[in-house]
């Protein structure tokens, strides 16, 4: 009754393409953006940015960019976590080792680094398909993971081999306080998102969901697998190397090799998945449910086991947790195996007829 | 010559393992075309339940008898392996029939993260030990022809004796019984299968069921030599390249895979490593097998797959 | 069948042959296609009608022979330049992208004439916009053309069958084909459908001059459309001529109906 397109006629195609063509959902995303950058600053505390959004807000736009690769294009990378480092790393180097280097250059130049190498470890994707191209960018990732370990001068020759930034500032503003860092990841998100998803209403994004439903067919029509796949591996690591300086810049601080593992690539896999394969909604989603649950579980084991009247020891804890999180995926796999995007469009349909039942 | 002689022998070996892990993907994934991930915690899994069992039974029962202990040991894990195999079917797979790749692969994480947190509650989480009594000290071989004979770890002949009699019993089993010609079936086409009367389910159920006891005696040797602990369950990390080199679908891909890929890391790390820096175990693998997909984009034995328009 | 629309010979093949391994798909092929014309290519199941196309729009490599377009001969073609060339085609099994919607399909087969680059698409303003709306707009006059106005936003594995052929047809046009090359597209149809194929089929080759190479089973069609017909089985020619030259060839008929002994 609420949720109807009752008089909304669209009289050109230019308003048939919009990104939100019903009226409501116009309203309901400003009304979210506003709220995410004006309402939510006045109302948490410090733990929350820390803790929950502003590593919601990067996964995501890690999340976004795996997205692009594996749910639009088809191609299933467990890559993502070496791309993040380079993109960290290569970050870290141009705004250390050149004088007076903006933040925003840094982090993009992160993202150019990491489009070279995902372009470079996309290549087998021309020849190897499936799960065996799942595998083969594992190469990626362990050789990254080496890479900055082993060679000293990507990590500024440290003895520790962790580095460390500080003193963020973007056009004079400094990037200091977590609200700070909170808008300012906010900002990069709602771009990169808008970007992304020209990207994928537009013709490229059709080449992507092509090769990704039918590469045959795709080449017979003119479309070029080389080309498309490539670009994906391209915009793909691109963000994902954006999401990576902004990790280690912002969220970490200080970072060593170590915290773009396999772990990592995997848990962007989840998120995709978990969110809607070949949704730029589901990203949110997904990247939303894996960073709540650990946090969640934290708070609840205990609680459970108080109330059930026994002690649970600090290892249970995360034992548990492992055994929750792992039969919470493989149940959320059953029940709706689309992600919780297809979820979302199935709510806004019921809502689109209530209050009648179908 | 001796000294590469050594690492060449100590690579095989160390490859006949690889192989031993890759096998319970390469079987898992011919019968159900399912790519299990949770491989290497069953691996962990399959380790733990015999190690505490070992210890456990000596308690349990007053047995003194360190082979009986073991056999025991290694019967009840066979069991548990057997229990969680069936589980597996029954609460998960059954559900997930004809869901894509991405999917599957993502339900068997899951069950990995499930594995690791179930196997260290139940069993524990420091480091245990496996005492099957292999002997421990090397062997000098051939010394009448290199001088001081080639050093070879007696420890990795024996698992790598075990490894061969098992693959040498898979094979059979794939090649020579009904069972193995229906698991062949499915492993083609599910429906084709279903058509014709083969039991979907009780398919996957068996199939799970090899692929516990071939994780069981994985986990039982590399915990022998390294312990058992969390980081065993790595092991399908460094299995993975073997299984993708020898093509998903190949018993003697996944042995040759495994041997091959056995000799070049060891060859590398030896002869390579001092050059770059050291440490490049953890993708010489990978790197290997990418560069032979890029000839052979199903594996070596793998199947060709066909795209038909 | 007016013949004064027939032009000259656009598409000519010589000598093809293509074996996979042991069976042998093609042996010796050769037959010539005019400008405009509806050219038939009919022959019983297993016969290579799907592998001629094939090999026609690079997907298949024949061992031997060329492939004459416009003058141009080439021994192998290359799916992209044979979709530059102008050559479109559907497929006997549809070959759709089903992940998406009719529109997103159909617009599939605008990309060969997309010009905008990637970051002018990300940004989605000026040239990339109106390139996308133009785009649009001739898609749209094919969706009006094959009458699915009302579907274009169904994700197309949603659709019927029938409809599913006419999103195929759809993708082709789009490619603004000189030659188009149709894989049973009535296959499966009942007769409304096929009916209305036909229509689609004759209306293309009329207004916009598309030279039709059509594989199809059902006589009554390929007789009635058709201007020549060429009749493979087992990979070879056995009959090349006008439908009336073709109905009343022996070995064609022995072909299809077998012969008595």
């Amino acid at each position: 009754m609420f949720y109807r397109e009752n008089g909304q006629f669209k009289t050109s195609y230019r308003a048939d393409q919009q990104i939100f063509p019903i009226a409501q959902d116009r309203w309901a995303v400003l009304a979210l953006v506003l709220f995410a950058f004006v309402g939510v600053p006045l109302l948490v505390d410090e733990y929350l940015y820390r803790a929950i959004l502003i590593p919601f807000l990067i996964l995501s736009l890690a999340a976004l960019g795996v997205n692009i690769l594996v749910g639009y294009c088809g191609q299933i990378s467990l890559g993502s976590g070496g791309f993040m480092a380079v993109g960290a790393f290569a970050a870290y180097n141009t705004f250390v080792r050149i004088d007076d280097m903006p933040l925003l250059l840094a982090l993009l130049s992160g993202g150019f680094f990491a489009t070279l190498v995902g372009i470079f470890f996309g290549i087998p994707s021309l020849r190897v398909k499936g799960l065996y191209l799942a595998v083969a960018t594992l190469a990626a990732q362990f050789f990254c993971d080496w890479a900055f370990l082993r060679i000293k001068w990507f990590t500024n020759n440290t003895p520790s081999g962790s580095v460390s930034v500080s003193n963020l500032q973007v056009f004079g503003q400094p990037i200091e306080t977590p609200v700070q860092k909170y808008i300012f990841c906010l900002s990069v998100l709602v771009v990169f998102g808008l970007l992304a998803k020209n990207l994928v209403r537009g013709a490229i994004g059709r080449e992507w969901m092509a090769i990704r439903d039918m590469d045959v067919a795709a080449a017979v029509i003119g479309i070029r697998p080389m080309y498309a796949k490539l670009s994906a591996f391209a915009v793909s690591s691109f963000i994902v190397g954006v999401a990576g300086a902004l990790w280690g810049f912002v969220h970490l601080g200080a970072w060593e090799p170590a915290a773009f593992s396999v772990n990592r690539s995997f848990s962007l896999l989840f998120m995709v998945i978990i969110g809607g394969l070949g949704s730029i909604m589901g990203s949110f989603f997904g990247a939303a449910f894996i960073v709540v649950l650990p946090i969640f579980l934290n708070q609840t084991i205990p609680l459970l086991g108080s109330l059930l009247g026994f002690e649970v020891s600090t290892a249970f804890i995360s034992h548990a947790e492992y055994m929750v999180f792992g039969a919470l995926i493989v149940w959320f796999l059953i029940v709706e195996p689309h992600g919780l995007a297809r979820l979302w469009s199935l709510g806004k349909q019921k809502l689109r007829v209530w209050p009648f039942p179908h | 010559m001796g000294f590469f002689l050594e690492t060449l022998i100590g690579g095989l070996m160390a490859g006949m393992l690889y192989s031993l892990v890759a096998l319970g993907f390469v079987l898992i994934f011919k019968a159900s075309g399912v790519f299990n991930f949770a491989q290497g915690a069953m691996v962990l899994f399959a380790a733990l339940a015999m190690a505490r069992f070992a210890e456990w039974i000596p308690l349990w029962t007053g047995l003194d008898n360190l082979f009986l202990a073991n056999l025991l040991a290694f019967v009840l894990a066979g069991a548990v392996m057997f229990t969680v195999a069936w589980l597996v079917e029954y609460l998960v797979l059954r559900h997930l029939v004809n869901q894509e790749g991405a999917t599957l692969l993502m339900a068997t994480l899951g069950i990995t993260y499930f594995l690791d947190g179930l196997g260290q509650t139940v069993f524990g989480s420091d480091i245990y030990k496996i005492d099957i009594g292999m002997p421990k000290e090397p062997l000098m071989l051939f010394d009448a022809v290199f001088e001081g004979g080639l050093l070879v770890s007696q420890e990795d002949l024996y698992a790598a004796a075990i490894s061969a009699t098992l693959v040498a019993l898979l094979t059979l089993f794939f090649q020579k019984t009904a069972t193995g010609r229906a698991l062949r079936a499915v492993a083609d086409d599910h429906q084709a299968a279903q058509s014709i009367g083969i039991a979907l389910n009780r398919i996957w159920v068996i199939v799970w069921c090899v692929a516990g006891v071939v994780a069981l005696v994985a986990g039982m040797i590399w915990g022998s030599k390294l312990g058992v602990q969390f980081s065993l369950s790595e092991v399908a990390l460094r299995a993975l390249p073997v299984v993708i080199l020898g093509g998903l679908t190949s018993v003697p891909g996944a042995i040759l895979g495994g041997l091959i890929i056995g000799v070049g890391e060891k060859l590398s790390e030896v002869f390579l490593g001092p050059y770059v820096g050291g440490g490049i175990e953890i993708w010489f693998a990978y790197v290997l097998a990418l560069v032979v997909l890029l000839y052979r984009p199903q594996g070596l034995f793998g199947e060709k797959i066909i795209d038909r328009v | 069948m007016s013949d004064k629309r027939i032009g000259d010979v656009i598409l000519d093949v010589k000598n093809i042959s293509l074996a996979f391994g042991g069976v042998k798909a093609l042996t010796d092929i050769s037959f010539n296609v005019r400008e405009h014309e509806i050219r038939a290519i009919i022959g019983p199941n297993g016969a290579g009608k799907s592998s001629m196309l094939n090999c026609i729009n690079g997907v298949y490599t024949p061992q031997m022979g060329t492939i004459s377009f416009r003058g141009q001969t080439f021994d192998h073609m290359d799916s992209r330049q044979v979709a530059e060339m102008g050559i479109a085609r559907t497929f006997q099994n549809l070959a759709l992208f089903k992940g998406m919607s009719v529109l997103d399909n159909i617009m599939t087969g605008r990309n060969l004439r997309i010009k905008s680059n990637l970051f002018l698409q990300a940004l989605r303003i000026g040239p990339a916009e109106r390139e996308e709306m133009q785009h649009r707009a001739h898609v749209e006059r094919i969706i009006d053309f094959l009458e699915i106005q009302a579907h274009r936003k169904t994700p197309v594995g949603q659709l019927p069958y029938g409809l599913q052929k006419r999103v195929d047809l759809g993708r082709a046009l789009a490619l603004e084909p000189q030659v188009l090359l149709l894989d049973e597209p009535m296959a499966g149809m009942n007769v409304e459908e096929k009916q209305d194929m036909c229509r689609f089929i004759l209306d293309v080759n009329d207004e916009f001059g598309t030279t039709v190479v059509l594989i199809e089973h059902d006589m009554s069609v390929v007789m009635d459309i058709s201007d020549r017909v060429v009749v493979l089985d087992y990979g070879q020619k056995i009959g090349d001529g006008t439908p009336d030259d073709v109905r009343n060839n022996e070995e064609v008929i022995s072909a299809y109906l077998g012969t008595s002994h």
